[in-house]
Order: structure tokens, then sequence, then C-alpha cells
């Protein structure tokens, strides 16, 4: 049987901004996203899920982290695998083997989205102009999480650090042209400047 | 020029600068309004009226400006209906009158004011009603012609706005000292607090009307103290120029904040907040009233708070002899203002009868005349204003009553009592109350407006509130406060800070001055003064039965125009009660609607114009379409390659290039967009077997199957091929626009009927990028790569799949056609696709291999009478109808729709059916949605719903839905082309090529 060639997979590429930016701002490489859905509290999936991320199960709207691998609540019964690009299909494999026959959905997402991150301390206030969320400092930290939209954007913004503030958002890979160039009119620093 | 000697704390007498209006070059002051610096230029008059083309003046020194309206900018920055009042004055400024023609000093439409008697309340309505037909024809295009104020611009506005979401516990509206203890103690208390104001400064009415000592201090020093103490808070933000423009519910508030209006800033110039706030506290101050006496909108009467205004912060005197008609003791701050900068006050006409007072002694005593039960009967002047004002004495309680003495003057202040400012607690429901003592609508603290709790979400503060003296205004703002901090579980330090004020006697409401003869019929009694109603409009439409308020202001306009009646309403409305002969709260007011002053068309766009207009949806393989001349069509929020250009080939020629590379060679589709939605589980095959009308549960691993999805009405809503992946898990694919509904969809009957079926979904539409292979030749090519999967047609039957690996890529190839050819579709993580279509193309150079664009793909399944949902059905289809019925279980106990499919209607005979049409004339293309009509000409009978030529039949081709169609094989219909043509059909099987499917299933 032919192997696969992980090399001629390509992440999504997006232009650069043209004028300077109030926020850092980049579009990040491929990485494992495993959508898993299933009972939550069921003792079987939890192991499963823990044992394989090596992150603890997130409490609602939560992100838990470890080393390259983190853990997002999406819903009541799915959460999402981050990790890294080249061991999704295994991740997968081991989610399911070590779930054993429990009811649940571990499927390979990692080529569906776009992820941007955005640094620095006007970060919350760029993603305040499409986000109806409350980001403000003390009431939106590192590990928060939020299935919302920007602008009409589905999106997902997780907080992975604070001080540097430092933002995770991920859409749908279709709409990320649009978000790219969103984010980039949205970072303008003469539209940062007198907030915060 | 009447700009004064010295004062005016809000300009910078050192920084000249110079601006245009109507072409003529004037100087100003920074700190200057437009509106100021026009006074100070001795400019009175600025605008024409709406409807007579009176000369208008400034009235205000505020947002509730009625006349001074100007175009702002030229071109593409140019913008309408701008106040004056609210213009800051920067370098370079270029305004124009509006409403003028063919100039402001020369306006020919003043000749309607000579009509004027012609042109009474409802005048458009009586006039124009007959005959019916002429009003679209005639009346309307000449009224449109002449109506309206300035002009839209023609050009795209060149600056930048946006929207910013925000959160807060207290946001406090307005930056009198009312909003700045709100603040204050919210700030204190702990509250996350948005303090927001309309000007560029804090301290409203105090920065004029600073006869008052707070805590010890002057008013001023207290103001600038409050706003030492909230700038060092964390928790609170201080926004000037921002304005809280409405309240929706659940403390939805939207504030309108003006950045950068002199266009030169750098940054978006107005930026729209949409904040979520637990609490209003409305310190939106109050709105003097003018009074209605003839002739009160000549240029030159003011408010008499705008004209202090005027003097004290710009240093500017709106007159150099001044009367002051007032109802009260504050009028009689405007006498003393003007006195101190040095000019003087005629007299001051005061409609009380025995005025006293510590203010009155003081105007007294400053030798200035005050007339106790006196009014102004008649202003007397010209286009460029004021000359004099004849008295009339307030005694006889009749309309018609002789005018008394003459008094030179160049300037009217009219100080008519004080409206709250009770927009923000209005907007979500509050009520408000009428104070017969006061002669005021406040808010009704029995009626706030309440939150998804039932609890009150807006606290009116001070003025807002109904309070008008320095102490009263303080109380309340410090109840205002205690009470928004109180529902939301907090505490507010409850202490008031002690107030030394002058003394004030109540004021006596006039809504109605008496005037001589025959114009005491009240036709120059302006209320409205931006949509000319008068005191005589509102007494016609109460003896014409208009006894509604909201009837009577639509139907004289009054408080219909771009200020909404801000100085008018209270006053119409006083006007009406007394027409009808009713108290005030039984007459009622109008609603008060958002947003409280006009906001600009780009802050609501936000920076959703352009790119951005709207999100688009691009496939991996976009840039590579664009590289080959694609021509993108929407499909959903989609675009998809419609066909691609070679050369100067015009698009059939493209279309039809593209179809015979198909059936001839091999031809590649981005099937990218088409929904892929796992759902798996231990009842996954039951649930589908609910979701679609064919039988999925018995799907063999490694298959696939066709799948017909229908609503609970029992009409096609989807369509696609399901795929067995493994014993609990299937793919479906959906139609490209259906992926999210589908979806969603369900989810629905999962999570609200079935949640006892043991299955999850995951919409994957995204994780793949996905080809037709589709050709003669598509065998042929994929057999290049160098691949793990045995593509053979024994191996691979058609409707089978297999997963493996081509050349280094993941692939899963499906054997479906949806061209009628020998077809693979090859699916790849969507991170390699674009490597997929590179490799496509270089290994079948010499198969003639080459992409094809959607208009091909859809004229190849149209030959093959596919139907696509959305074509062929438009929600009121069945299967059957389309001629589906096989893909209809018989045996299944249940699916969705199944019931709806036994109703009546749905097993009628004649229902429209999906058929085939061949014109007589091999080359007329039907239009699609044209109609076949019935044998007598007399109704149509179905209507074409795909039509194409095709180049492979070398005819045209088209599907129709036709009563009764699958029983009129053969038969010839009429369609219409147009009105004056009609072509001839023949009723057809709607599949016109390789009828027994020998080309695909090879």
């Amino acid at each position: 049987m032919s192997n696969v060639n992980k090399a001629l997979a390509r992440a999504p590429g997006y232009s650069t901004a043209a004028d300077a930016l109030g926020v850092q701002l980049e579009a990040m490489p491929l990485r494992a996203m495993i959508t898993i859905r299933g009972d939550l509290a069921d003792a079987t999936l939890v192991n499963a899920v823990e044992a394989v991320s090596g992150c603890t199960i997130p409490a609602v709207r939560k992100a838990t982290f470890a080393g390259e691998n983190s853990l997002l609540w999406m819903s009541p019964d799915e959460l999402m695998l981050f990790g890294s690009y080249t061991e999704a299909d295994d991740l997968v494999t081991s989610l399911n083997d070590k779930a054993g026959g429990a009811h649940m959905l571990a499927v390979n997402v990692s080529d569906a989205r776009a992820v941007f991150r955005l640094s620095g301390e006007k970060a919350r206030y760029a993603l305040g102009k499409g986000a109806p969320i409350d980001l403000a400092r003390g009431h939106f930290g590192a590990g928060d999480i939020r299935r919302t939209r920007i602008a009409t954007v589905a999106t997902g913004i997780v907080m992975t650090a604070e001080m540097p503030d430092t933002f995770e958002v991920f859409c749908f890979r279709s709409y990320g042209t649009y978000l790219w160039n969103w984010l980039i009119s949205a970072c303008d620093k003469d539209a940062l400047s007198d907030l915060g | 020029m009447t700009r004064l000697a010295e004062g005016g704390s809000l300009i910078d007498r050192t920084k000249s600068v110079s601006f245009k209006f109507d072409g003529k070059t004037y100087q100003g002051f920074a700190g200057d309004t437009l509106a100021s610096a026009m006074l100070a230029n001795g400019v009175k008059l600025v605008n024409r009226s709406y409807k007579y083309h009176r000369p208008r003046g400034v009235v205000t020194s505020g947002p509730e400006e009625p006349n001074a309206l100007v175009n702002l900018g030229s071109g593409p920055t140019h913008e309408p209906n701008v106040r004056m009042t609210q213009v800051p004055l920067f370098e370079g400024l270029e305004a124009t009158s509006q409403n003028r023609f063919p100039s402001l000093s020369t306006d020919v439409g003043v000749l309607n004011a000579l009509a004027s008697k012609l042109y009474p309340a409802g005048f458009y309505y009586k006039t124009f009603i007959h005959p019916r037909v002429a009003w679209k024809h005639l009346f309307e295009p000449v009224i449109r012609n002449i109506a309206g104020l300035g002009r839209a611009p023609t050009e795209a506005d060149p600056d930048t706005y946006e929207h910013q979401y925000a959160f807060c516990d207290v946001l406090v509206a307005g930056g009198g000292i009312a909003g700045l203890l709100a603040a204050r103690k919210a700030g204190e208390a702990g509250a996350r607090v948005m303090l927001v104001e309309q000007t560029e400064r804090l301290g409203g009415r105090m920065l004029v009307d600073d006869d008052a000592e707070i805590d010890g201090k002057s008013a001023v020093a207290w103001v600038a103290e409050q706003i030492i103490a909230l700038e060092a808070m964390e928790n609170v933000t201080i926004r000037l120029n921002t304005c809280a423009s409405a309240a929706y519910d659940h403390g939805y508030t939207m504030l309108y904040e003006r950045r950068t209006d002199d266009r030169k800033g750098a940054g978006p110039r107005h930026r729209l907040w949409r904040v979520r706030t637990k609490q209003i506290i409305a310190a939106t101050g109050m709105i003097e009233r003018p009074i209605a006496f003839y002739g009160n909108d000549m240029p030159g009467v003011m408010l008499a708070s705008a004209v202090r205004d005027y003097v004290k912060l710009w240093g500017v005197s709106p007159g150099k002899n001044t009367v002051v008609y007032t109802v009260g003791d504050d009028g009689y701050r405007t006498a003393l203002a003007l006195n101190a900068a040095g000019y003087k006050v005629a007299a001051v006409l005061d409609v009380r009868e025995d005025p006293i007072g510590l203010l009155v002694e003081q105007v007294r005593a400053a030798g200035i005349k005050v007339m106790p039960a006196t009014g102004v009967g008649k202003v007397v002047g010209s286009k460029s204003g004021v000359s004099s004002i004849k008295t009339v004495s307030l005694m006889s309680g009749q309309d018609d009553t002789p005018l008394g003495d003459t008094i030179e003057c160049d300037c009217v202040a009219m100080a008519g009592g004080w409206s709250p400012v009770v927009h923000l607690y209005s907007h979500s429901g509050g009520k408000v109350i009428w104070d017969a003592k006061l002669a005021m609508y406040r808010p009704d603290a029995q009626f706030r407006p309440t939150d998804g709790s039932g609890e009150g979400f807006v606290y009116a503060a001070g003025g807002a509130n109904g309070a008008l003296q320095t102490e009263a205004v303080l109380k309340s703002s410090s109840e205002a406060a205690c009470g928004a901090l109180s529902t939301i579980g907090m505490k507010a330090d409850a202490t008031v800070p002690g107030v030394i004020a002058v003394a004030e006697q109540p004021m006596q409401p006039i809504w109605f001055t008496p005037t001589e003869g025959k114009a005491a019929y009240g036709g120059k009694h302006f209320l409205d003064y931006q949509n000319d109603v008068t005191v005589a409009d509102i007494r016609l439409a109460a003896r014409e039965g208009y006894e509604s308020v909201e009837h009577a202001k639509r139907y004289t306009t009054l408080g219909m125009a771009t200020d909404q009646g801000k100085l008018s309403n209270i006053n119409g409305h006083a006007i009406l009660a007394d027409a009808l002969g009713k108290a005030m709260p039984d007459v009622g007011t109008t609603t008060f609607r958002p947003p409280y002053t006009p906001i600009s068309m780009g802050s609501i766009a936000g920076r959703e114009k352009g790119i951005l207009f709207k999100p688009v949806r691009e496939t991996v393989m976009h840039d590579w379409h664009a590289s080959q001349n694609a021509e993108f069509e929407p499909v959903g929020d989609w675009r998809r390659p419609y066909r691609y250009q070679q050369g100067n080939e015009g698009r059939e020629a493209s279309i039809h290039r593209e179809i015979a590379r198909v059936r001839e060679a091999v031809g590649l589709l981005d099937a990218s967009t088409l929904g892929k939605i796992i759902v798996k589980g231990p009842d996954a095959g039951k649930f589908l077997d609910m979701m679609y009308t064919n039988m999925m549960s018995g799907l063999k691993i490694g298959k696939c199957r066709y799948g017909l999805m229908c609503n609970d009405n029992g009409f096609l809503m989807d369509d696609g091929v399901v795929a067995r992946l493994d014993d609990e898990t299937f793919l479906c694919h959906t139609t490209s626009g259906g992926s999210d509904r589908v979806h969603a969809w369900m989810e629905e009957w999962l999570q609200t009927e079935w949640f006892d079926l043991k299955v999850y979904t995951a919409n994957v539409t995204e994780q793949w990028a996905q080809f037709a292979v589709a050709g003669p030749n598509a065998r042929k090519l994929l057999e290049r790569f160098d691949g793990d999967i045995d593509l053979s047609g024994d191996a691979l039957p058609f409707m089978s799949f297999a997963d493996g690996v081509l050349d280094g890529l993941p692939v899963r190839i499906f054997r479906i056609s949806f061209s009628g050819e020998l077809s693979f579709e090859v699916a790849t993580p969507a991170s390699y696709g674009l490597a997929l279509l590179e490799m496509l193309i270089s290994k079948g150079g010499d198969l003639g291999v080459g992409p094809y664009g959607t208009e091909a793909l859809h004229v190849l399944r149209a030959e093959k009478g596919f139907i696509v949902v959305g074509d062929e059905t438009d929600g009121t289809v069945t299967p059957h109808d389309v001629g589906m019925s096989w893909a209809v279980s018989k045996k299944k106990e249940d699916f969705i729709g199944k019931r709806a499919m036994m109703r009546s209607d749905l097993t009628r005979e004649g229902r429209k059916q999906l058929v085939g049409l061949l014109t007589t004339d091999p080359k007329t293309v039907l239009p699609d949605g044209a109609h076949a009509m019935s044998a007598d000409g007399k109704r149509a009978i179905g209507h074409v719903t795909s039509t194409y030529y095709s180049p492979t039949l070398k005819r045209s081709i088209a599907m129709a839905l036709i009563e009764g169609g699958q029983s009129m094989m053969g038969q010839t219909v009429t369609i219409g082309i147009d009105a004056k043509t009609d072509a001839q059909a023949v009723i057809a099987s709607p599949v016109f090529y390789d009828e027994e499917g020998a080309r695909q299933n090879v």
C-alpha cells in the first residue's frame, strides 16, 4: 500500500496586511482538530479523552491545555481536540480504541477550519468590533472559549494566554479569506488608538 | 461681526479657522460650532423651510436644532441634513444651504408661502386623491421632485465606520451634573460604568447656568472635581462625542460616537457601540421649549437658553438688542448674560402677572424693563432677521387681541419652559406622566422599562426626571444611582451634595400667544419649524376629527421631520388638547422611537462594505479557478466557477467546450461545496430511514445510494448520495446550499423528537476537497496515479466507493455520476485538494483533461433528466411529482413526509408532474420559468424549470412541471415566450440522453 505524503498538505494562505496593525495577527499552520461527540459525563468516554489528549475535560465554555494538545468545550455533548496535524488520524484511532464500545463520535476535521491568532493589549477590542461577547479583562481570560460570531461569520474564540493577551479564532475554512480580511480591518491601529 | 470682545469658554481665540458656506469664505475660532461661527459672522439666514420655503435661522445650540440643517462636504463626503449646531468647526469645512433655488437669499419656492392658505394640513391627501390613476403617474413624481431637504450623496463614502461591542453594569447617558454624580456613585460602588456625553464636554448646562454652589464650591469647580475623580477610576469609561441613541430590550443600548467628523483624523469616522448594560441611568437633561407666537420662525428668534449658550460658551451674541419672552425665572438668566456681556436687552416679557424673586430683581436692577403679563404679539422683520416686535397683553383671554407697543430688537429669546428628554426612558416601554405643575411629561417611576427578569432597567436622573433646579437635580441623580445599583445587587452612597442656589418662582405655561385680526387663526404661529406645521394646522386637524394624537401627528406631519418633534411635540399636543377641550394627559403623547438623533448610514453599515459586505465561501481551489479565468456564480454563500473562459470565447462557447470535454474526454468539477454530514451510532440506520424517503439501513458497507429528503409536508427539501462507511457510520451528501440546513434539520429531530436514538452527527463539509472526474477517459486518468485502489468496473462498480492513496494523497473515491458519464468523485482532505487538482491536470494532458463549470454541469445533468432541488422543486413538489416514486419506500413503516404524502391534495390526479419538453423548432431555447398554456389558451398549466441548448443533442431541451404531464407524453403544448411570441413543444421523457445509462455504467 502506498503511503500518504503529508508534505502535500497545504495550509490556507492569506495576503499580508498593507497597513500597520494595532494587534499582532497571524494565520496559524495546520493542526489536528478532532470533533468528539458523546456523553461528557460517561466515565469511559472521559477516561478515553483524557488519556489520549492529556487534557482534563473542560468545564462549560472553558478550554484545557496540555503541551501541544488542547481540549475545547463546544456544546453540552461536543468537544474539540487540538493537537499535532500529523497525528490527527492516530488521535481518532486511539480515541475509538480507548472508548471501547461507548457510543461516541470522533472524527478528523483537521482540514475543515482556518485558525488565526491575535495578540497584544488591544486584541480584546479588535475582536469586540465584531463579536457580541464580553471580552473585557476580568470577564474573559485564559482558558475561556465562546462559540459566537465575528461580523456574520460563525467562529470560535479561545483565549490561550493573558498578558500578553492571546486569542485564537477559528472558523470554517471557506470563510477564512473573508474573516482574515475582516480581522485586518478591525486590527487597524487607528481604530484601536482610543480604546483601552 | 457679533463676536464679543472677550469671553467664550469653549473657543480658542488664538486659532483662527477658515470655512465656506455657500461658496463664501468665513472665519471662526477653534472650538466653534458651525452655528456659532455663522452667528459670529452676523449671518442669521441659514436655511429655507421645507414646505413654505420661509427664511430660517439657528434656533438652538444643540441636537434639537430644527432649522439649521446644511449639506456638509461635497462629492464623496457630501452629507445632507446635518445640524449646524452639532458640527465642530474645522479648517476647510464646506457647507451649503438646502432646500433653496436658485439661492438661499433668492428662493423661488417662497411662492409656496404666498399661497400658504392653500396648503393646510392634509393638503396632499385632499388634493391629490382624485383621479386615482394620477397619483402614481403625475402627482407623486412631481411632489417627490420638490419635496425633501438635503440631497442624497451620489458617490461612495471614502470614510470608514465601525461597530464596537461592550458590556457594563451601569451606562450613564449624559455628562451634566446628574450624570457625573450618578457615574461617580456607581463607580465608587464598584460597578462597571460607561459614561457617555453627546457633546465634546462634560458639565452640561452647569457650564452656562453656573449660579449655584455645590458642596461649597462653585458649580464649575465641582464639575471639574467630578471629572478628575471619574478619570481616576479604572472601572469607569468616559466617552465624549457619544450619544446614547437607543435603549432596547434587556439593556441592549446603542451609542453613536462621532470620532473624526472633520474627516481628517485617523481611524473610523463614526463608531456605533452596541452595549449590553444591566442598568441605564438616563441623565439626558432637558430641552427648552419655544413659544407659539405670530412670526416665531423669523431668523433671530431663538431659544433663550441657546442665546446665553452662544454668549457664554462661544463669545457670540446672536443679537445686539434682545427681547426675552419667558414663562418663568429661567429666561431672566439670558437677560443677565447678555447684560453682563455688554449687550442691550430691550425688555423681558413675562407671562406671569407678578414676577418676583432674585433673578427678576437682578434684571430690574440692571435697568432692564420687565413687562408682566405681556407676550410677543407679532414679530416684524425680513429674511435677514427680526427688526422689531409688537407686544400683546395676555390678560384678555382672546386669541384676537389688539397689539400694543412696538419694541425695536434684532433677537427674540424664547423661554417657554423645559421638557425632560425622556427618550431613553421611553424607547423600551417606559411610560411618562403629565406633571401639570411643572407643565412637562416626566418619567413615571411606576412604569419603568423592564428587563428579562421583570426588573426596571432604566432610571431617569436629574433634568430627564423632571428636576428643574440644581438641588433637585442632584437628589434625583443620587436616587437614580441608588435605585439602579440596588436592582443589580450593589449599593451606592446615598449622600446628596449640599447646594446653595437661587430660589425660583413657579413658571406659568403658555401654549398660544394672542395676536391681532386674521393672524389670530394661528397660520404663522409655528410649532414644527422643520415641517412647517402651525397652530392653525393642528386646530384644523382637530376640527376634522383627528382626535388621536397619533392621527393628528400623521395628518399634519407634526414631529415627523428629522428632529422628531423635539421642540414641537409638547406645544402641538397642548394645542390639540385645547382644541379638543381635553386635558393634556387625555390627549397623550406620541411614541418616542430610536435613534434619539439621526445617525449616519455609514455607522449602521460599519465595516461591512466592499469586500467585507458579505461573507463569501471559497473552496481551497478558488485561486486556481481564478487563475484559469473562471467566471464565478453564487451558490448559497459559495462562489463556484460557472465556466472557464479561454481566449476571447463567449459564454456559450466555453460551456459547449466544457460539455464536449466531459462527453468525449475527461472533465474535472470542483464538487467540494457538496454538503457532507457524518451520521454515526447504533441507531444511525434507523435514523436515516426516517430522514430519507428511501431505505438506508439496508445499504451495504462500501456502497452508495441516492436519497431524497422531504420535509414533514411531504415536499422535497434536499437530495444526495449516502455512503455507508462502516456498520455504524454513514456519510450523507447534501446539495451545495443545503449542508447547514440539513445538518440543523437532523439535529432538530435528534434533539427534540428522537432523543432516545443513539446517533451523533458532524458536519464535515469543509474537511474534504472533492472532484468529479467525469468522462470516457476518467478511469484512464486515475489509473495513471500510483495508487492502491482497483478502479475496474468489477472491483469498484457504479454506486460504490473505496478508501486509499493516490500518489501520496489520502483519497476516497466514489463511483457516482451526475453527468451520465463514467465518473469518479475523488475526495481528499481539503489541505491536499490543490495538490490533487494539480496532479490530475498534469497527468491528463494527452487525455484532454480540463475543468468544467457549473453551467456545463447543469446542461450535462439536464441531458440525463437529473433534477436539481430548487430548480425542479419549489417547496410544493413531492418525489412522485418528479417521477421518482422509485425512491419512496413502500416498505418502511414511517419516514418524514410519509403521512403528508397520503393527503388528498398530494395524491390527486392532475398534479404538476415533471416532464421533458422538446421544442418543435430545435433552435428555440425556452425561457426559464415560461408558462405552458392549456389547450384553450386560457390557463397556465405549468412552467419550465430547466432549459438549455444541448450541444450533445444539437437541439434545445427543457424540463417542466405540467399538470398531469406524465400522461400527456407526445402531446404538443404551447409555451409563452413573451407577450407576443409562443413556442410549441412536445412533451417527452425528461431523460434526453442515454436513457439506459450505458455510458456511466462501464
